[in-house]
């Protein structure tokens, strides 16, 4: 069968459901950290087939964007977890209910 | 089947393979095991681009992530010492939850690819793919239609690193 | 029209002072006043010149600007300018600037003088915008500033509880009156379309029966206006309070320029007010004018006395209105301006010799300490009793043959019985105040007021002398009486000789006051009248009860209601409307907290599930 669309397509949904479960199940930050960077990645997927077969660059431009907002959020993101880190000594999103009631 | 549906395969494999690794592995409950799996999807996703001749991305993939921005998830979690956090279990709830949103995302994200119209790779590409390097279109496009955002991008990236430096001082006013 | 921009200058200089003084000048007593006093005495020099470029009635009678315009009401800010305003501006201004500068001596221990100047030139501002409105909205806008302005300088000494009080009373009973003027003035926009004088009298002109029935309503209920602000029964309580203000207040808005607004409105609309109207208006003032006259003989209060004068003698020219005579009218309003301005500057002079002292019976021989108040004093009373060659003569006189004309005997009658009671009660208070011999330590060694207060006096006792016919009744006449004929001086000073029988009337009642005043005061250490009248005396002395009325009736009603709107608020708004919208607010809000776990994997298990939702809507259908 010759490899079409639909094929990266169904790999991109694969990889982002794969990361959705990881955000939803896991309760370590860093590693739901990570599983929303897999889920990027499956957007990015999508995305470069996409320009692929449509013969379009303007799917590559946005994934090149969207590459570099990523190492920015996860500069953040992580600085973050390190602030939290030193103030509660975990890194585990049970310990952080100081928003519940 | 050619050799790229071959490698099509093989690579698709990998990512999911190491993607679900990444996020439940049987054996190991430590975060630089997830990070080590995170790497080899990335790399094996760069090998998907390369397959659909994004050989720019695919480089940038591999600098970026595999580089870059691994290498950023490792110090931190070398400096967490996070040990502590290995012996805990994932919850039923989580599973379930998890299992079920996961679920029901897939089932309308498939229905759609399914009703996608099934496009065949296009002639003019196909032909010159080796010839035309794309890096060259991809910056003259980079620079004339999306002069802007890419600008407001280079902003994004001094306030991300104003802000990292902020939130990293000793102590947080 | 030369000078046009002068009467926008005198409309706003007093303001632009009260504002400077208010910003900038309150630390400074003196220059503060010299700003006040400036601010008028220019606008008494730029309406002189103004007149003397354009005359009494210059070519252009309105000048006016765009204000609002919202659907079909067009509402301008605009001057009128006509014989009557510009008389006005010239009593509002020359007076008033008489007693700012009385003021600057009369205020000048107080601490807060440059406060008293602001108010003072606040008033000024509103007044002049009065006189010079050119239409309803602007009139109504204005006489509501005099109305907060007479509020500010009656309570100036709030630490005293009873100027807080008598301030309040005067606000709350003018609003009363103001509410009446407000529907009034709907009312007239509502039948004649238009708001501005000219035009509304130009439309009634054209189509006479436009008011129908609802002119009567319309006039009286513009009347209530007048009722309020020139304090005609029954709202004449408030003017009497009043009296807790300064001296030079009193003077100035309750007794030469305020509380004559409400006569002057009367006039300016004039045309609006039909038969019914005026008879009602001539009855109100008439009985307002005999019943202030009562109370007046037994007040030992020495500007009491006078307050209660004043609204015997706006009660004469609110009678005159209604008998369709506003030339009498505003003439008794102008002299009226100068000797009762003169008369309350002289008790304040009294009052400021004696430090402080009120009552007349512990006065007594000030003749030869205060020469000066003695003498404009007297010539005050003489103006207002009506003596001839005396301004009052002139203008009672008009008034009285008004009467006559209309054949309005019953008014007639109260207006020379009045005249009676008035030099009555006004030389009483001059035998006992000012002659014999002195009551107390205090009234033996009062001293004579500085030249400052002193000259104000002069220049008003001289008006008072000579205001009867110096020709203000031409400037009157030529504007509501076209065709009367223009007299000279002379002419003037024998006119009353025209209506002999109002004249000799007149002058009898004159002479029974003064008769009566001399038998029963002029030698009595104490007040003989209320062994001689009991009962009548002391509902006299009570001000015929009608606060205690007024206590027992009009506000124990308005207590009940608040009452009843308060449990209404309280149970039935906040307990039963409130509580329930609350109640189910907070109900649902609780409910709703179950929700915020705090829990990270619930909120993106249902961020998942809602953007599973959008997805399937746009994607999966």
């Amino acid at each position: 069968m010759q490899v079409g669309l639909q094929h990266y397509l169904v790999i991109s949904a694969l990889l982002f459901a794969t990361g959705l479960l990881g955000v939803i199940m896991r309760r370590n930050l860093l590693v739901m950290y990570m599983s929303l960077e897999l889920m990027l990645n499956a957007a990015n997927l999508a995305l470069v087939s996409f320009s692929r077969y449509n013969n379009n660059l303007d799917g590559q431009v946005l994934v090149f964007f969207i590459i570099t907002v990523a190492a920015a959020e996860v500069a953040v993101g992580l600085a973050l977890i390190v602030a939290l880190f030193r103030k509660r000594q975990s890194a585990h999103v049970e310990d952080l209910t100081s928003m519940k009631l | 089947m050619g050799l790229p549906d071959i490698l099509f395969y093989i690579f698709a494999a990998l990512t999911l393979l190491c993607g679900l690794l990444v996020v439940a592995n049987p054996f190991s409950r430590s975060p630089v095991t997830s990070a080590m799996f995170l790497v080899l999807t990335i790399i094996s996703l760069a090998g998907l681009f390369v397959l659909l001749n994004a050989f720019f991305l695919a480089a940038v993939q591999v600098i970026v992530y595999a580089g870059a921005v691994m290498v950023l998830f490792v110090f931190v979690i070398m400096l967490l010492d996070l040990k502590e956090e290995e012996r805990r279990h994932i919850k039923a709830f989580g599973f379930v939850t998890g299992v079920v949103s996961v679920g029901i995302i897939l089932s309308v994200f498939l229905k759609s690819i399914g009703s996608t119209a099934k496009l065949a790779l296009p002639a003019a590409a196909n032909a010159s793919t080796a010839g035309e390097s794309d890096t060259h279109a991809l910056g003259m496009l980079l620079f004339t239609k999306y002069t802007l955002p890419f600008e407001v991008i280079s902003v994004l990236l001094l306030v991300a690193m104003i802000g990292v430096i902020t939130l990293s001082k000793k102590d947080l006013k | 029209m030369k000078y046009e921009i002068l009467p926008w200058l005198i409309l706003f200089l007093p303001l632009f002072s009260a504002a400077v003084i208010a910003l900038f000048t309150l630390g400074n007593r003196t220059v503060s006043a010299l700003i006040s006093i400036g601010a008028i005495v220019t606008g008494f020099v730029l309406t002189l010149a103004f007149i003397s470029g354009n005359g009494f009635h210059p070519a252009v009678s309105e000048t006016s600007t765009a204000w609002l315009s919202i659907g079909s009401l067009q509402a301008e800010f605009g001057l009128k300018l006509d014989g009557l305003s510009l008389m006005m501006l010239l009593i509002v201004t020359g007076v008033g600037g008489a007693i700012h500068i009385y003021s600057f001596g009369y205020m000048h221990e107080d601490r807060s003088m440059a406060r008293f100047f602001c108010f003072l030139s606040l008033f000024t501002f509103s007044m002049l915008g009065i006189v010079l409105a050119s239409n309803f909205v602007q009139m109504f806008i204005f006489w509501e500033l005099v109305g907060v302005s007479s509020y500010l300088l009656i309570g100036f000494w709030f630490e005293k509880p009873s100027a807080g009080d008598a301030a309040k009373k005067a606000f709350i009973t003018n609003r009363l009156g103001d509410f009446g003027f407000l529907l009034g003035i709907l009312m007239v926009w509502q039948l004649l379309g238009s708001l501005n004088f000219t035009a509304l009298a130009d439309n009634l002109h054209a189509n006479p029966a436009a008011l129908q029935v609802g002119g009567t309503i319309a006039g009286l209920l513009i009347f209530c206006g007048a009722v309020g602000k020139s304090a005609q029964f029954p709202l004449h309580v408030w003017l009497a309070d009043a009296m807790e203000g300064p001296t030079p207040v009193s003077a100035l808005i309750h007794a030469a320029t305020m509380v004559a607004a409400g006569v002057y409105m009367l006039c300016r609309v004039f045309f609006l007010l039909n038969a019914d109207a005026l008879h009602v208006i001539s009855y109100v003032g008439g009985f307002t004018a005999l019943l202030a006259a009562l109370i007046a003989v037994q007040q030992n209060d020495i500007k009491r006395i006078l307050a209660y004068s004043t609204l015997s003698q706006l009660g004469y020219m609110v009678m005159s209105v209604g008998l369709a005579g506003q030339t009498p009218a505003m003439f008794h309003l102008t002299t009226h301006a100068f000797f009762k301005a003169l008369l309350f500057l002289g008790a304040g002079s009294v009052i400021h010799g004696l430090h402080e002292e009120q009552d007349i019976w512990k006065m007594g021989g000030l003749k030869k300490h205060m020469p000066v108040t003695f003498w404009t004093f007297f010539f005050g009373t003489l103006a207002l009793c009506g003596v001839p060659i005396f301004a009052g003569f002139y203008s009672k006189d008009a008034i009285l043959a008004q009467a006559l004309e209309q054949h309005n005997y019953i008014l007639f009658g109260v207006a020379v019985f009045v005249a009676a009671l008035t030099t009555f009660y006004m030389f009483r208070l001059f035998f006992v105040a000012f002659l014999g011999e002195a009551r107390t330590e205090k009234a033996k060694h009062a001293h004579e007021s500085p030249f400052v207060m002193t000259g104000p006096l002069m220049v008003l006792s001289v008006l008072a002398v000579v205001g009867g016919f110096i020709g203000i009744t031409t400037v009157y006449n030529s504007q509501f009486a076209p065709d009367a004929e223009k007299l000279t001086v002379v002419q003037q000073l024998l006119e009353p000789l025209k209506n002999i029988v109002p004249m000799l009337l007149g002058i009898g009642a004159v002479a029974v006051g003064l008769f009566c005043a001399y038998t029963l005061y002029g030698k009595a250490a104490t007040d003989p009248l209320p062994a001689k009248l009991g009962a009548l005396a002391t509902a006299m002395k009570n001000r015929f009860y009608f606060d205690e009325i007024y206590e027992a009736t009009f506000i124990r009603l308005h207590d009940a209601l608040a009452a009843l709107a308060d449990w209404i608020d309280r149970w039935l708004v906040e307990g039963f409307a409130i509580g329930f919208i609350r109640g189910g607010t907070d109900l649902s809000g609780r409910s709703l907290r179950l929700l915020q776990t705090g829990n990270l994997q619930t909120y993106a298990f249902l961020f998942t599930l809602g953007v599973a939702l959008v997805l399937y809507l746009m994607l999966g259908k």
